[in-house]
């Protein structure tokens, strides 16, 4: 989509899971687009399909995937369209890569943490294990962990240097996009903010463009350039960061933002009454209808996605 | 159940009886308490000590909470396993409703414990997968001796209905993994308040949970709390929730308290550079914060074992005063009343 000059476009993306008990749709039907060197944040309750979203961007499937369809753009390339072999080469890794959930534990124990840094380098490149140790030591400058920790094990390191150690694994390659997904909920305040200040930095040197998977909203701010909301598999609402923070379109938007307690300010937190629908037979219409407090008589058929400039949402409030 | 004070020597005058009418009474009282843990070298050999918890004083009434917060491995998880009397304290008192409670064994520890109600951090991790919704609820009746079917049946009942769990029956039959973490964190709290206990100990309940059910757990423990004259312990790293579940706030930081007061000073008048830091560090959601970069002090929080010389906090402050903060340790100013601070900036 080289006229529109998106990095990642993703269109009409499904992911489905065979189970015994039916078939989950845990990505059904997502659509988004993201600018170099820009950050998006995917936030939404447990069991929304975040993970599974990322997941299917990346192609890193299960065995009991049902449907698995869908256009994903990268830089151009219909990745869909290539053989695993091809996808492996060309896109995981070089072009794309994934900090996954509780990273800082995910670090192979029985491995120098220099040593995995650079072998991404050396599987995706073919370069020569002194170049990509090179390549490891200058990521490690760059993500703020001592060089001499090169050859020290996970084990060894404080929960916050693995977790740097983690991102400097996912940016060895210069990948143009990075998924995080929950890259700090396991950390300490400060360690976070830490953690948030690094990935502005590097998002400003390195012109790197990030999606951040979090159900920490107020987290969640702090890298935003726009904001997509995921609700039962897909997503209610694109926007951007200084329009969402603000006044959030889609009433799952308001109810999540009203629930997060604040630091500042003299707001009660509310919550949202009731549970997300289960994916095994999500309910027809709009999704959220059993929960929101401004359904009204058209909610009982699916709802449009309705584009207000370059933001979207998928809410009958807005035709 | 026996009042605590009648086994253990019985030197507090308070009786069961009056034991709810006596709002703003003191409930637990810490003085000067330390947990040290002895390291050892090929097994035999002394090899120092870890300073879990280095001197912490404090004063706990009915219907209050106190919030402990700091970063992980200050001391908090210690702090609360010694109220637990999980751990014994290596030096310093604690007291349960005016009777010292270091030294009890066998049935008082039981008895202690049944006053005591635990609320543990992953709600699922805390269940035993293999029994269901009216076992869990119902060990704790059993080890305490209620024999009676119906009785255990009944009470299960009203504390399933007390964390607005029903219809009750219903969710007795299920087992932890069919409910949602909401719900399961909901059992939890109901099997910490089913012997009625006077002092409710959260060890960061809302941190596995969702940003849509946390404010809800919230307040159904003020809730809880209010009804039964609770005396609640808040442990968490999250400041941006204890604005709306405590009344005092502690910062802990190395094992000590670095700063206390009630939520108001805490806020709006902190005093100590590390209270200062973890209130920057805390975001609330503002697309502006993708601008800026935040403060954050640098370094790591010391070792526990070789703690630094003078303020614990020293390598990392940004005000760091020079040949004082490094050598002699900071006694606790009082600012204001009831605010008390351990800094030197405050002299």
């Amino acid at each position: 989509m080289a006229e529109n000059n998106y990095l990642l476009d993703i269109q009409d993306l499904k992911l489905h899971f065979r189970t015994t008990k039916g078939t989950v749709q845990a990505v059904d039907g997502v659509n988004f687009q993201l600018k170099p060197n820009q950050a998006v944040v995917v936030v939404g309750e447990s069991g929304c399909g975040k993970t599974s979203l990322a997941k299917a961007v990346l192609r890193l499937l299960p065995r009991n995937v049902e449907q698995y369809s869908g256009k994903v753009y990268l830089d151009d390339i219909e990745t869909m369209a290539l053989e695993d072999e091809d996808y492996r080469k060309r896109i995981r890794w070089v072009k794309m890569s994934l900090v996954p959930q509780a990273a800082m534990n995910s670090l192979n124990p029985v491995l120098r943490v220099g040593d995995q840094v650079a072998e991404p380098m050396m599987v995706h490149y073919g370069v020569k294990k002194e170049e990509a140790m090179q390549q490891a030591i200058k990521m490690f400058q760059h993500v703020g962990v001592p060089v001499d920790f090169i050859n020290r094990y996970a084990f060894e390191l404080s929960g916050g240097m693995r977790q740097r150690v983690a991102l400097a694994m996912s940016l060895v390659t210069a990948p143009a996009l990075v998924m995080l997904d929950e890259p700090t909920s396991a950390l300490d305040v400060l360690t976070q903010a830490n953690i948030f200040n690094l990935l502005k930095r590097i998002k400003s040197e390195m012109a790197t463009s990030f999606v951040l998977i979090t159900h920490d909203i107020a987290t969640s701010s702090e890298l935003a350039d726009r904001v997509a909301v995921m609700y039962a598999g897909q997503i209610v609402e694109v926007s951007d960061a200084f329009h969402f923070f603000k006044e959030p379109r889609h009433p799952y938007s308001a109810k999540l933002m009203a629930s997060v307690p604040k630091l500042r300010g003299t707001a009660e937190p509310d919550f949202i009454t009731g549970q997300p629908p289960s994916l095994i037979n999500p309910p027809t219409g709009c999704r959220f209808a059993a929960r929101c407090p401004r359904r009204f008589a058209k909610c009982a058929d699916e709802p449009p996605t309705v584009i207000i400039g370059e933001d979207l949402v998928k809410c009958w409030l807005y035709v | 159940m026996t009042p605590i004070n009648k086994i253990t020597q019985g030197n507090a005058p308070h009786k069961q009886a009056d034991r709810k009418s006596t709002a703003g009474d003191q409930l637990l009282k810490i003085n000067d308490l330390h947990v040290w843990f002895e390291m050892r070298k090929w097994g035999f050999r002394h090899a120092g000590f870890v300073r879990a918890v280095d001197g912490v004083t404090f004063n706990l009434r009915n219907n209050e909470t106190i919030a402990i917060v700091g970063e992980s491995g200050c001391g908090k998880t210690s702090l609360m396993r010694t109220i637990l009397l999980l751990n014994r304290p290596t030096k310093g008192e604690v007291s349960f409703e005016g009777a010292a409670i270091n030294n009890l064994k066998a049935n008082d520890l039981k008895n202690y414990r049944s006053h005591v109600g635990y609320v543990q951090q992953d709600p699922y991790g805390a269940m035993p997968p293999f029994m269901n919704i009216q076992n869990i609820l119902e060990e704790p009746l059993k080890i305490n001796g209620v024999k009676d079917a119906t009785e255990r049946f009944n009470r299960v009942k009203k504390a399933l209905e007390e964390v607005k769990m029903s219809p009750a029956e219903e969710f007795m039959a299920k087992f932890p993994h069919q409910l949602s973490g909401g719900q399961q964190q909901r059992v939890v709290i109901a099997r910490a308040m089913i012997m009625e206990p006077q002092l409710l100990i959260a060890d960061e309940p809302v941190s596995m949970l969702d940003a849509s059910v946390r404010v809800e757990i919230l307040k159904l423990l003020r809730g809880l709390q209010n009804k039964h004259n609770l005396g609640v312990i808040y442990i968490t790293h999250d400041l941006s929730t204890v604005r709306y579940f405590s009344e005092q706030i502690f910062v802990m930081y190395a094992g000590q308290v670095v700063e206390r007061g009630n939520v108001k000073q805490m806020l709006q008048n902190t005093k100590h550079p590390y209270t200062f830091a973890l209130l920057e560090a805390t975001s609330d959601p503002d697309a502006n914060n993708a601008i800026i970069q935040k403060e954050v002090p640098p370094g790591e929080p010391p070792s526990l074992v070789n703690p630094p010389a003078g303020c614990r906090f020293h390598p990392r402050c940004p005000h760091v005063i020079q040949s004082l903060c490094e050598v002699e340790e900071p006694p606790e100013f009082e600012p204001e009343a009831g605010h008390r601070v351990k800094c030197w900036l405050l002299k």
